[in-house]
């Protein structure tokens, strides 16, 4: 089955879900049929199908990065970026956004059927790699019709899908922006997200992964994941500047109540986040996220995985108060992008809103990202 | 990172951007070291069709480069030169920064290892001014190149023109021109090694390359404009 209308009649923003002609193979050795790819585009595809960006959601986020979320009624994730007259001018170009693999919100992950069985995968889902992501999307994308891209673009664990875009399809690529994102994952990345894991896995409503059969979720488990989760996305100073220690009511409780206002803060992200999440996924994601690791192929050399994109463009943005992935890890591409003769621009944004910075409203990231993608649009003639 | 401040432009149009204009060659490849916002490199790619990148190390001067659709990396010249390849570029610019590193010797050293050509400007110190300034009033001088006063000048490795063709001599450079740089008028190429010049030149502008270089090529030859003498570049 092939997306690919004429573009005049090709509405200005669609939704849907496609299923990729061809079984997807994994890195685990495992091949996975029956893929389902959900996506939301919006803009129009060009006469000569040059002017598609593909943006990768990080690990929470999903296809609506422009598109109220219909699972929970909010606006786009990226509102500030993704529009007309925004960087990502849906007015010029030809926005691409989907649901990961291993997704929770129509794309095929652990709480999908699975064909052999009928039933929910579960565990029997194969552990997945950033790689199969980027895998699963390239197909995608070429079923769409696009051949090249004219930019990739992501923050945090976008930015390593688009990074494996770049390893595995440096040619169907003409620019990258990269946000808030790194080559591997640190220990301490890792380290949070097996607390994660273990507050998930440690709710008895869980079930070994198989919650679905039994019809119950590992809501609190899952939430308590979220709210450690929430804190690295953070900084000190933006959470000292909105709760400090302010308190709900007048006065302390004597009680193990939220009495303080970043408790029930981060108690409602929890909350918020089990209606619109599944645990599973949570696993699968993080799991692809702790085994990301770029230069491992290349023993360890960074630079040589970028030798096959020696042409591509790329916008690297840090920001100074990312205490998840810091600057010295943006740093480290940029420095292995130059060895390898690629064209990189990098700038560390002075921000104290933390890792998040990349989704809010950041006037040195919007105009840094909206003069790459204009000279980038030159340079190609679009 | 180091606390390298480079200088604020002047506030008039830097004097040695169209000097470095007239000699880089069309389409060539361009590292500018302390960018700024990319004044000179938008000229360079505007004029000369050049492929440019800049080093800045603040923060807002580089997002302004990027989005003039100038690409530009936030980094230090004491730090970051080893970052590329040597001989990414066909020339090297150091744009009156030279005296404002911690390492100028390792910094000049870097630039004609990532380029065949390095363009390097800076104030002469030893221009009669500041001379006069130190041996009359025995105080730092107050100049139109050195504007700054001591305690708040970013510059903290000046040299004279004398200085610098020494340190170039030292690191086996050849000098394959150099030009006398003033506020509103002509640059005027001068021989780097006289002495009245070191007394006359306001600014340096110096034209550089390896003498013992492993790239076959024949280095870019020096060409004053012929209508070097009536051209004023500066007004």
């Amino acid at each position: 089955m092939s997306l690919a209308p004429a573009p005049e009649a090709n509405p200005a923003d669609v939704s849907g879900v496609l299923r990729l002609d061809a079984p997807v193979k994994l890195d685990c050795g495992r091949t996975l049929s029956e893929v389902d790819i959900a996506y939301c585009t919006h803009g129009h595809l060009n006469a000569d199908r040059s002017n598609a960006i593909l943006i990768c959601h990080a690990l929470t986020a999903d296809q609506y990065v422009a598109a109220a979320n219909p699972a929970t009624g909010r606006p786009g994730w990226w509102p500030r970026m993704v529009g007309p007259g925004k960087p990502f001018d849906t007015d010029k170009y030809f926005i691409i956004a989907t649901n990961i693999l291993g997704g929770c919100m129509g794309s095929t992950g652990p709480s999908s059927l699975d064909p052999a069985t009928g039933l929910p995968y579960g565990l029997n889902f194969p552990v997945i790699t950033l790689a199969d992501m980027a895998r699963a999307q390239a197909a995608f994308v070429k079923q769409l019709g696009v051949e090249r891209l004219f930019c990739i673009a992501g923050g945090s664990m976008g930015g390593m899908q688009a990074l494996e875009w770049v390893k595995a399809f440096p040619e169907r690529v003409f620019s990258v922006v990269l946000l808030a994102t790194a080559a591997r994952h640190s220990a301490q990345n890792i380290a949070f997200h097996e607390v994660g894991r273990q507050a998930i896995m440690a709710d008895p409503d869980w079930r070994a992964g198989a919650y679905a059969l039994a019809d119950v979720r590992p809501e609190k488990g899952l939430a308590v994941a979220r709210m450690a989760a929430h804190i690295t996305y953070l900084s000190e100073p933006a959470l000292q500047r909105k709760f400090g220690r302010e308190l709900q009511a007048d006065g302390l409780s004597f009680g193990f109540d939220a009495d303080f206002q970043v408790e029930s803060y981060l108690r409602h992200q929890g909350a918020a986040f089990v209606d619109r999440f599944d645990a599973n996924s949570y696993l699968y994601i993080t799991r692809a996220m702790d085994y990301f690791d770029l230069a491992q192929s290349h023993g360890g050399r960074l630079a040589d995985v970028f030798r096959g994109a020696s042409a591509v463009r790329f916008c690297v943005i840090s920001f100074s108060s990312d205490w998840l992935y810091p600057t010295a890890e943006s740093r480290t591409i940029v420095r292995a992008l130059n060895a390898a003769g690629a064209e990189a621009s990098f700038v560390e944004i002075d921000s104290d809103k933390g890792h998040d910075a990349f989704l809010l409203d950041e006037p040195g990231m919007i105009s840094a990202v909206r003069g790459f993608l204009s000279a980038s649009a030159r340079a190609l003639g679009l | 990172m180091s606390e390298t401040v480079f200088p604020l432009p002047l506030a008039t149009e830097r004097q040695d951007f169209r000097e470095i204009l007239r000699l880089v060659r069309p389409g060539a490849r361009v590292l500018d070291v302390g960018c700024g916002e990319g004044e000179l490199l938008a000229l360079l790619r505007d004029e000369k069709g050049v492929d440019g990148r800049g080093l800045e190390i603040r923060a807002e001067q580089v997002s302004a480069c990027i989005a003039k659709g100038i690409a530009a990396m936030q980094g230090d010249a004491d730090r970051d030169l080893d970052e590329f390849p040597p001989k990414s570029f066909d020339y090297v610019i150091l744009s009156q920064t030279l005296q404002a590193v911690q390492a100028p010797k390792a910094v000049l050293s870097a630039l004609v290892r990532l380029a065949n050509h390095a363009i390097v400007s800076f104030p002469n110190f030893g221009h009669w001014r500041v001379r006069t300034s130190l041996f009359v009033k025995g105080r730092m001088p107050d100049t139109p190149a050195l504007p700054v006063p001591w305690y708040e000048t970013p510059n903290i490795h000046l040299c004279t023109l004398a200085d610098f063709v020494g340190l170039a001599t030292e690191l086996d450079l050849r000098i394959e021109a150099c030009a006398a740089l003033s506020a509103n008028k002509p640059a005027r190429l001068i021989n780097p090694r006289s002495e009245v010049e070191n007394w006359r030149a306001e600014s340096v502008l110096f034209l550089l390359s390896r003498k013992r270089s492993d790239d076959p090529s024949p280095p870019a030859k020096f060409r004053p404009s012929p209508d070097a003498a009536t051209r004023d570049l500066f007004q």
